[in-house]
């Protein structure tokens, strides 16, 4: 199976690997995947106060496909509005990556990961903003 | 000397349980068989059909010495899948009317489980053992199982995915003393350890070409005369073969396949112990390097070409794409599409996430110390970056126990 030129950039020269601080009401953290299922996928974002992405970060445990599918979608959300970022789907990711179809559920994924970690602010800033108008 | 360079192009092969070379000797023994040597073996008539004839008799000899066989105990087949097929079938449906169970093991070669579930169609019973978690079956367990309808026990010599030797000659004892029959898939055994089928009680053992630096498209399947073991042919036809097995045999896979067996005859025993020095090097090199990696399947009671090894945290196929320029094997198994881990290893008891992060690396006739060596550097350099990229192994780092988070299954 020949991987496209995109897919073994990602995956030799993973872009945005770390970590940040979870608890940080600025972070939303999304956790997807299953070891037992072979590939687990954490994506950060920070976001700002008027909702851009400022900063995006990865781990992945996974096959080279998941691997570059996660690091391309740390490059694509940074800079967009939380809005913007939960439009980005699968099939974009797929096409960038000229992923083969056995390895499409590795784009799914990295949609799901973005969803999830929008998700997780979003629930966040609901929980800080209660707690502010409790305090008003 | 300037070391060799490994490329993606040019991958050190490290998968030897999949397929061996054919070793230059063995293609030069064939070479004469294609083009001045022609015959048809089965020709009486004439010098060509003579000479083929000769030839594959010989190689039937070398065959048979490999095993401890008799000549006339040797049917060429197509390959260990054929004379898996032929044992298996072929004896059930034989002696089918009087005895109509079998007994196997779930981590037996897919050409066995297929042909076993196949019989099952037609109304056999069949029970699959399990496997102790080193990949050994359990002889209690076998003996439990068998009773006075148990027609055939087929247990693998050597399993392809973990290089386990199977104890052979008890297994053989239990099924002399149940008078079941006692088959045995060796492709990965044969010319890798000593088999001797008398001493082993052994009425039907299956070979292949290509694992034994032989051709591909030929095997063997060894059928016991004394006392005799009776088959159903698979395939009809003008009788070759006692019958067993018609169509023509191909005469230069066949010479390649004798020449195969003489050579490992004669080097088996300097060859395992030199691969067992580099098993343990490879081993020993890799534990030395990289944390946190553990073996699948005994270590004693194994081929000394094979290692199959988990490297926790970093899935397989992944780091197979970081280490192209070896060609190894995965026990992940994460391009089909069904995204299950080996059953091999899932029936040793390897925990998924586990099985998913397994290598299996082979060694044989043409691996040097050099390579080993060049082996260690690459993966653990590999597996260490992609540690730095796994979220598993940070969370294990930091104490948190994988099992205790509730993964939503995809």
């Amino acid at each position: 199976m020949a991987y496209s030129k995109e897919l073994i950039d990602h995956y030799e020269n993973p872009r945005n690997v770390g970590s940040m601080e979870d608890g940080a009401s600025d972070i939303g953290t999304g956790l997807v995947g299953a070891p037992a299922c072979g590939d687990v996928m954490k994506l950060q974002i920070k976001v700002s106060a008027d909702g851009i992405i400022e900063d995006a970060k990865f781990k992945t445990f996974g096959c080279g496909s998941a691997i570059a599918s996660s690091s391309l979608v740390t490059e694509w959300v940074k800079g967009k509005t939380i809005d913007e970022a939960a439009t980005i789907k699968n099939t974009d990711i797929a096409e960038e990556l000229a992923l083969p179809p056995v390895k499409i559920h590795c784009s799914v994924l990295a949609e799901d990961a973005i969803k999830a970690a929008i998700q997780d602010y979003k629930s966040k800033a609901a929980t800080a903003n209660k707690g502010q108008d409790a305090a008003e | 000397m300037t070391a060799k360079t490994w490329t993606q192009n040019n991958p050190l092969y490290l998968d030897y349980q999949a397929t061996t070379p054919t070793d230059p000797r063995v293609v030069e023994a064939m070479n004469p068989y294609w083009t001045e040597k022609f015959g048809n073996p089965h020709s009486r008539n004439h010098h060509y059909g003579w000479e083929a004839e000769d030839a594959v008799e010989i190689a039937r000899g070398h065959v048979a010495d490999l095993i401890g066989a008799s000549t006339k105990e040797i049917i060429f087949t197509s390959g260990a899948t054929e004379s898996n097929n032929l044992a298996i079938k072929g004896v059930a449906k034989f002696y089918g009317d009087k005895r109509n169970h079998i007994i196997t093991c779930v981590t037996e070669h897919k050409c066995v489980l297929e042909s076993c579930r196949a019989l099952q169609q037609d109304g056999f019973d069949v029970t699959y053992l399990h496997v102790q978690e080193n990949g050994l079956i359990d002889l209690d367990v076998l003996k439990a199982a068998m009773t006075d309808k148990t027609v055939l026990v087929s247990i693998m010599a050597v399993n392809n995915e973990i290089g386990v030797i199977q104890p052979l000659k008890e297994i053989g004892q239990l099924c002399r003393a149940n008078k079941t029959f006692f088959h045995t898939d060796a492709a990965q055994a044969v010319g890798k350890i000593p088999l001797d089928v008398d001493d082993m009680n052994i009425d039907l053992l299956s070979i292949s070409g290509h694992k034994v630096y032989g051709p591909m498209g030929i095997g063997a399947l060894y059928v016991r005369r004394k006392p005799r073991v009776r088959l159903v042919p698979l395939i009809h036809g003008g009788g070759q073969e006692r019958a067993m097995r018609s169509g023509t045999l191909p005469t230069p896979l066949v010479v390649g396949l004798g020449k195969a067996c003489e050579l490992a005859s004669k080097e088996m025993a300097a060859e395992a112990e030199r691969l067992h020095g580099f098993q343990n090097r490879l081993f020993e090199g890799l534990k030395e390097r990289i944390p946190e990696i553990f073996l699948n399947g005994d270590l004693v009671h194994r081929i000394p070409g094979n290692l199959n090894i988990s490297f926790a945290y970093v899935e397989g196929e992944g780091l197979m794409m970081g280490i192209k320029d070896l060609a190894v094997s995965s026990g992940s198994a994460c391009t089909s599409a069904s995204l299950e881990p080996s059953y091999v290893l899932r029936a040793l008891g390897v925990e998924e996430e586990l099985a998913h992060t397994s290598l299996r690396l082979g060694l044989g006739r043409f691996t040097t110390e050099e390579d080993i060596d060049y082996a260690i550097e690459r993966i653990a350099k590999e597996v260490n970056r992609l540690r730095e990229l796994s979220p598993l192994w940070d969370m294990a780092q930091a104490g948190i126990d994988i099992k205790s988070i509730k993964w939503a299954e995809h």
